[in-house]
């Protein structure tokens, strides 16, 4: 089960012709996938694509009536080498992750079906995870496309172009035998909006039947010699196909005004922001009407020559609006504009930075810079920027973090208490929640090499004395880090640790079930253990803690394998479910419970303000968004104490963690229980008797000695 | 420029307060009434509680073409910002999206940032400048505390906002319309009608927010009258009201002769009314160490259980258990015991190693259970022995040592020595180093004579960090 629940958006995945559908982005491309006939799809997720893959998972039903195939794939690389099935069949087949780290897993099937090419459409769909918002290093998927000959389509941000990109870009890759890229920034692809439906289309063939007529042709797989005749015929045949294709369906677009001395060209993904800059410079309107010529590349590449130098010709400077870098159709344009020898100069970086999101403003300011060097009686009169009202330090920062009863905190609370012990470690990280380790208030970790690469990236360490300690999710262990860090560890003797986090879910990604998942949905075989793939794997140190939250055993088990005379790498998996997903699953449960008059007992931790002194080591230790501070109550005591949030979800680190690193006695237990039955109230009377009477008593020795 | 009739929105707020349900009742606010609204947002890794955006736009429909509308603020160009916390306020001020032509609504509540909540002292942002700048940057600031105007009506803060926003003007739409997006949401509609009302309320200037003052505590016996009129007698006006505080602490920490001890102690520091509030302060608070029978007696105060019952939210039908996590070691088991047999087993190396593993384990401790509730009962009533503790001696002549300094130092200097009891806090390890960090700060002060800015800059690196870095630094140079 994902962390969102996709029923209502699967019922809009069966709109016909006419139909008006809502809703995000992402979701409008699973509508136009289906309205073009695709056969299968495939791919992992990350955001800002996973709603495709959650949406299609609950869609099971409707693509069982469609005969489409959809597979949530063990990694991208996997998704990628899926499109295998429409290198010798007429089959529309899509897969969709999170670039640009995604493609860089799944660039080695993607060389190789783009160097053979495909009959049916081929349609990878990719979340730019670019700017803000992103949590990976900003590179470009452009460069992807380009090496490997693949298209690039990115659309303008409306859903009716969008889905519209998505038939053509099938149409394309059937045209040039060639797979296709449609990317989708993070914005668009959460962008609302509606387009007007079409029937959904059942695949002229599906993967069944392809399957059970197989064609074989080996000039299409990579072996010398067709190799080197796929090299050939990318020149000389799929890529004229593509430009011809292009051309004729008018893929890019013109907007604005007819004649000028001077243009922009726009990347599509871009047009908005820069219409957004233009208006507010005074040169367009909220429909586009621009006061100079815009050309938008719907299709960033590959470029078309002729729209490219029909464009530019007569023009006195071109503005090129192409976000991130390093600025490759900046250089094909110059290199066009060349080879026509035409005298127009191209502006691209001189007056956009070179680096970083391309928002409304920033592209408004380089517009201004473009204008006052080239048309100067129509650019804005330059304003000193108004001095800033605040200065950053004022407010603090605010990064991601463990959510509130988060399993995985208590395993590094343990790993801190056994630095305090041992000293610190070289600490390799993996990519997933876990990775916010790195920040307060644990700061634990040195690198992240990728997904499922924490192992990996500690293999170089040999240790002699000290032993490293590498940690894993879940996710990113099915995705490749059994084989590429456990595996290579066993292989080559190291005597490492790994902690796997075992939350049941591929977390970080909106909690999708993977291969070790506890729950089981249908369709899907879970339930496999990881200690149990470690073992076979060849691991003999293993071991797993089935309650992360137990920060004393926790740090024990820690200790126990960093001090252990047995050699040879080490697997701990700390088990316990993710909260955000058991939070989600439990809760109607619980409602439901006290609703019909069961015995229901909630955990929830408090602090008692009156011992509290506020030195908030707890909170060094523990981080939990619940965890928090408030004004003392005390008079006399300046600093704030410590203080529990309602949302506390009785998870027991803050307790446990105060207990383990002997801090405060300030921490209580309440259980609150509904509905109580017989017993708890014939205890509860009893109690109150006596404890009431005792308190009374008390109470009135405390007023006798009182001030 | 064209005219512009669009409206622009922004929505700054943290992962889990409902920032995108907002964002939804926003677009069909926008669409039931005639409008084309486009939403996005930014959510990705921001929603493990970081700070995320939403951004709305607007414009009628029936133009003559599709609207190209943007995905991003403009500094500008934003006319609604709505921000759900105060900092998340004060960042949209210094992303520039807060203009002379802006509507601003923000909560003023606070949700602290985990560089504030964990600072050793106290870390927290300064509000002041926030609201300042709202204010003076805004069109209009629309700013309370939205949190608990919903907690008040048991809805999440989402809902007070889109009230606020209604009830703000700032878009041209019957407060009606915003009631039927609610409605349309489909989920916890009558939660959300009510915290809606209470911001639209609000934000129409209905809402008047009590202020309590502090209220100086009024003696009750007369013991208290007694010392509260020595109080008033020999201490300048400024320190009254720590003392008359401090007072009344060490009288239910221990007695009145313990408050009268205290009194005779800050009546020696002289007469610098600076210097002996600052004293009356600290002193009340060093007097009343936190020793194993102080922490017992909070613990099982019918006050105590009320205020968690309250604090939990539990309903008159519910049962509340409380469990204490509870960490004595042998250093604090023989501080509470009398100072000669304390002292004894401390220094006898195989008493210590044969009692020290009865206390290596936290302890579970069910005050609500009639077994643990008559434990801790019995170690409150130890109070009446506690001047004979070994703690009690400890800590008597650590204070008596530290009032000695103070006596002895130039008022600027004595001031300084008095504020770093502020370094000796908490319990266990925690305890531990903020008294090392004391000592070793008193005895630099001892050696080489330190002046008043010295002094300030060593407490403050003692509280910089917890593995004493700062402090051993400021001591190395």
């Amino acid at each position: 089960m994902a962390e969102r629940s996709f029923k209502a958006e699967v019922e809009q995945l069966r709109l016909g012709e006419g139909q008006v559908f809502h809703g995000e982005g992402i979701l409008a491309v699973t509508k136009a996938l289906l309205q073009a006939g695709v056969a299968y799809v495939g791919g992992y997720q990350g955001s800002p694509i996973s709603h495709l893959m959650d949406v299609f998972a609950d869609a099971n039903e409707l693509m069982g009536e469609l005969g489409v195939h959809f597979e949530s794939s063990a990694s991208e690389a996997t998704a990628a080498a899926m499109l295998a099935a429409s290198v010798n069949y007429p089959l529309r087949g899509a897969v969709a992750w999170k670039s640009v780290v995604g493609t860089n897993v799944a660039s080695d099937a993607l060389s190789n079906v783009a160097s053979g090419g495909v009959t049916g459409g081929a349609l990878v769909i990719l979340g730019e995870d670019y700017g803000e918002g992103s949590s990976i290093m900003q590179e470009r998927t452009h460069a992807f496309a380009m090496k490997s000959q693949m298209w690039l389509l990115d659309p303008r941000p409306s859903l009716p172009l969008i889905v519209d990109m998505v038939e053509k870009g099938f149409e394309l890759s059937e045209a040039s035998n060639t797979p296709v890229m449609l990317e989708l920034r993070i914005r668009a692809c959460h962008v609302t909006g509606s387009f007007v439906a079409k029937d959904n289309q059942r695949p002229k063939l599906t993967v069944g039947e392809a399957a059970e007529s197989p064609v074989r042709d080996t000039d299409r797989i990579v072996l010398p010699p067709a190799n080197f005749l796929h090299e050939v015929e990318k020149i000389e045949q799929r890529w004229p196909a593509a430009i011809r294709f292009i051309q004729e369906h008018q893929l890019n677009e013109h907007f604005g005004t007819d004649q000028d001395e001077i243009g922009i060209i726009v990347q599509g993904g871009l047009f908005n922001s820069a219409n957004r800059a233009l208006e507010l410079l005074g040169l367009s309107d909220a429909y586009g009407n621009a006061a100079l010529p815009i050309y938008v590349l719907n299709v960033a590449y590959p470029l078309i020559p002729d729209e490219v130098v029909e464009f530019c010709a007569g023009k006195k400077a071109v503005l090129i609006v192409e976000e991130g870098q390093p600025e490759f159709v900046e250089h094909e344009l110059n290199t066009l504009i060349r080879r026509a020898d035409l005298q127009t100069r191209i502006v691209g970086k001189d007056v956009l930075p070179r680096a970083g999101e391309y928002s409304g403003a920033v592209i408004r300011d380089g517009i201004a810079k473009f204008l006052r060097a080239y048309a100067p009686d129509r650019a804005p009169a330059e304003e000193p920027a108004p001095p800033p009202a605040l200065p950053p330090s004022a407010i603090p920062q605010r990064p991601a973090g463990f959510c509130t009863g988060c399993p995985e905190r208590p395993i590094f609370s343990a790993m801190k208490l056994v630095q305090k012990e041992l000293g610190d470690f070289h600490v390799s990280a993996d990519i997933g929640c876990h990775l916010f380790s790195i920040l307060p208030p644990f700061h634990i970790g040195n690198t992240t090499m990728g997904y499922g690469l924490g192992t990996a990236g500690a293999s170089a360490f040999k240790t002699r004395e000290k032993r490293t300690v590498a940690i894993m999710g879940d996710g990113g262990f099915w995705h490749n880090g059994l084989t590429s860090g456990i595996g290579n560890a066993v292989f080559n003797q190291d005597d490492n640790l790994t902690i796997i986090v075992d939350n049941g879910y591929s977390a970080a990604t909106g909690g999708q079930d993977i291969l070790s998942s506890r729950a089981k949905p249908p369709g899907r075989k879970t339930n496999n253990p990881i200690e149990k793939a470690v073992r076979g794997i060849g691991i003999g140190w293993a071991r797993t803690m089935t309650r992360t939250y137990d920060v004393a055993a926790m740090r024990d088990a820690i200790r126990e394998a960093l001090t252990s005379k047995q050699k040879g790498p080490k697997v701990l998996v700390a088990q316990s479910e993710c909260q955000l997903n058991r939070q989600r699953r439990i809760k109607p449960l619980m409602a439901e419970a006290i609703k019909s008059g069961q015995r229901v007992v909630r955990e929830r931790f408090g602090v008692d303000p009156d011992t509290c002194t506020g030195d908030h080591s707890c909170i060094r230790l523990s981080g939990c968004p619940s965890l928090t501070i408030k004004p003392n109550p005390d008079p006399l005591r300046q600093d704030p104490i410590a203080h529990v949030e309602n949302s506390c979800v009785g998870c027991g680190v803050c307790g446990e963690v105060s207990h383990a690193a002997v801090l405060c006695p300030s921490f209580y237990k309440a259980q609150i229980i509904t509905n109580p039955d017989r017993r708890d109230r014939f205890r509860q009377r009893v109690r109150s008797w006596v404890i009431g009477a005792l308190q009374r008593r008390s109470a009135r020795a405390i007023a006798a000695r009182a001030f | 420029m064209a005219q512009r009739n669009r409206f622009t929105i922004a929505v700054l707020g943290l992962g889990g307060q409902g920032g995108g349900v907002l964002a939804d009742w926003i677009v069909q606010l926008g669409e039931k009434n005639g409008y084309i609204a486009q939403g996005t947002s930014v959510p990705g890794v921001a929603q493990r509680t970081g700070a995320t955006t939403y951004y709305i736009e607007m414009i009628p429909a029936g133009g003559p073409a599709q609207p190209v509308l943007a995905l991003t603020p403009v500094p500008g160009d934003v006319d609604v910002v709505i921000a759900s916390e105060l900092m998340e306020t004060g960042r949209a001020i210094l992303r520039g999206f807060v203009s002379k032509d802006t509507t601003l609504i923000g909560s003023t509540h606070r949700v602290y940032a985990i560089s504030e909540k964990s600072a050793m002292g106290d870390g927290r942002a300064s509000n002041d400048r926030i609201l300042a700048a709202a204010a003076e940057r805004s069109k209009r600031f629309v700013g309370f505390d939205m949190e608990a105007a919903s907690e008040r009506v048991g809805t999440v803060i989402s809902s007070v906002l889109f009230g606020a926003l209604a009830g703000s003007g700032a878009l041209p739409f019957a407060r009606e319309a915003y009631e039927a997006a609610i409605r349309a949401g489909g989920k916890g509609v009558d939660a959300s009608l009510k915290g809606f009302a209470a911001g639209y309320d609000a934000a129409q200037g209905k809402l008047v927010e009590a202020v309590d003052a502090p209220t100086a505590p009024e003696p009750t016996t007369e013991a208290g009258r007694t010392l509260a009129a020595r109080v008033r007698a020999r201490l300048p006006t400024a320190a009254h009201g720590f003392a008359i505080e401090g007072v009344r602490r060490l009288m239910d920490y221990q007695d009145a002769a313990y408050a009268s001890l205290y009194l005779d102690r800050l009546e020696h520091l002289g007469s610098d009314p600076v210097l002996l509030t600052e004293a009356a302060r600290h002193l009340a608070l060093w007097m009343s160490y936190e020793d194993t029978i102080r922490v017992a007696d909070l613990k099982v105060r019918a006050s105590r259980f009320a205020r968690v019952r309250g604090e939990v939210k539990a309903k008159d039908d519910q049962i509340v258990q409380l469990t204490e996590y509870m960490h004595p070691r042998l250093e604090e088991i023989c501080e509470t015991l009398p100072a000669g047999i304390g002292r004894r087993i401390l220094a006898s190396q195989s008493w210590s190693h044969r009692l020290e593993r009865f206390f290596t384990k936290g302890r579970h401790v069910e005050t609500t259970s009639l077994r643990w509730f008559m434990m801790l009962s019995i170690l409150a009533g130890w109070r009446r022995f506690r001047r004979g503790t070994l703690r009690y001696e400890l800590e008597q002549a650590r204070i008596e040592d530290w009032l000695t300094l103070v006596r002895a130092a130039e008022p600027a200097t004595a001031l300084e020595l008095v504020k770093c009891q502020r370094l000796i806090k908490g319990y266990g390890d925690t305890f531990a180093r903020g008294l090392a960090n004391y000592g070793r700060i008193t005895d630099r002060y001892r050696t080489a004579s330190l002046s008043a800015a010295q002094l300030r800059a060593l407490r403050e690196a003692a509280l910089a960090d917890e593995e004493g870095v700062a402090l051993e630094q400021a001591l190395a140079s």
